[in-house]
């Protein structure tokens, strides 16, 4: 390929390709959420056992699978920085965490709002809530732990290596539905035996997944631009027309 | 190809119309926000970087 993919490793080289790349992951996103939306919600059949409750699950395990996924590229990130001291991998651990702390709250939110009338309770200390209560909280500590230390290598650092050591929870919440016994459903697709749902919920989960995937790919380059002029601001490169001028005339 | 009756039918959700819209309403209400956030955070970044030049 005729591309050097390594320059884009140059936050001010990467700046401007984010910026270019925004506009077709927004578009294809908002594509797929509204027919996935329009799948799950007009034409899916009801669930015979659960009724239209069930329908949650499209939003409900797209969130999830984010939650995780999130996390653990977050980690892959944060482990290239401190493996290769580069900064612009810390940038873009520190630009996903946003987004992956609000699908794991909208996981258990929308959790919640399932769990109501299908177990009668909002809340239960299972397994699977519990262990992803806790990814909730890993989120929140790598984004305290960053905003905590004024010096920014050592607060990369440090939300890094917790980070990556908070990994080991990813695997838990996926297989804690096998490994003990939960009050949780089982997975509604698994790698080994298919899926055990309708044609037409099947699409419209992995639409709607597709969708927040790639709703999360641009706003996490959205925000990895944000942190790019934040902290590179007193370096020149940024002085280019690389930023375009706002609207409102100041 | 459409599986309800009536928009009544469907608002209604056969009756967990409170946790299904709940769950699409606050999900739409988060990205909206964050997306509305990111557009004031680069604003706001990119004002300051003029400011110091």
């Amino acid at each position: 390929m005729g591309i050097n993919w390594l320059k884009y490793s140059a936050p001010q080289a990467f700046y401007p390709l984010a910026g270019k790349l925004i506009p077709w992951f927004s578009i294809v996103a908002a594509l797929a959420i509204a027919v996935g939306l329009y799948i799950g919600l007009l034409v899916a059949p009801t669930d015979f056992q659960q009724g239209e409750s069930y329908r949650i699950i499209f939003v409900h395990v797209p969130a999830a699978w984010m939650s995780m996924f999130l996390y653990v590229v977050m980690a892959v990130w944060a482990g290239f920085g401190m493996g290769l001291n580069a900064r612009l991998s810390f940038m873009m651990a520190q630009a996903i965490a946003p987004t992956g702390a609000m699908f794991t709250f909208l996981a258990l939110l929308t959790g919640a709002m399932w769990g109501k009338p299908t177990w009668g309770a909002w809340w239960v200390w299972d397994a699977r809530l519990t262990s992803e209560l806790i990814l909730l909280f890993q989120y929140a500590g790598v984004m305290l732990l960053r905003t905590s230390i004024d010096d920014l290598r050592r607060a990369d650092r440090a939300s890094g290596v917790f980070a990556l050591v908070g990994v080991v929870n990813v695997p838990i919440i996926y297989f804690s539905v096998k490994w003990w016994n939960t009050l949780h459903q089982g997975a509604s697709v698994s790698m080994s035996g298919g899926s055990k749902m309708a044609a037409t919920m099947l699409t419209a989960m992995l639409v709607m997944t597709f969708g927040f995937w790639m709703y999360s790919i641009a706003v996490i380059l959205s925000r990895s631009r944000c942190v790019i002029l934040e902290r590179e601001q007193l370096l020149s490169w940024n002085k280019s027309a690389s930023i375009p001028e706002p609207v409102e005339a100041r | 190809m459409m599986y309800w009756g009536s928009v009544s039918e469907f608002l209604a959700m056969g009756g967990y119309g409170l946790y299904v819209w709940t769950s699409y309403i606050v999900t739409a209400l988060c990205l909206v926000w964050e997306v509305l956030a990111l557009w004031r955070r680069r604003a706001a970044a990119a004002a300051e970087n003029r400011g110091v030049l």
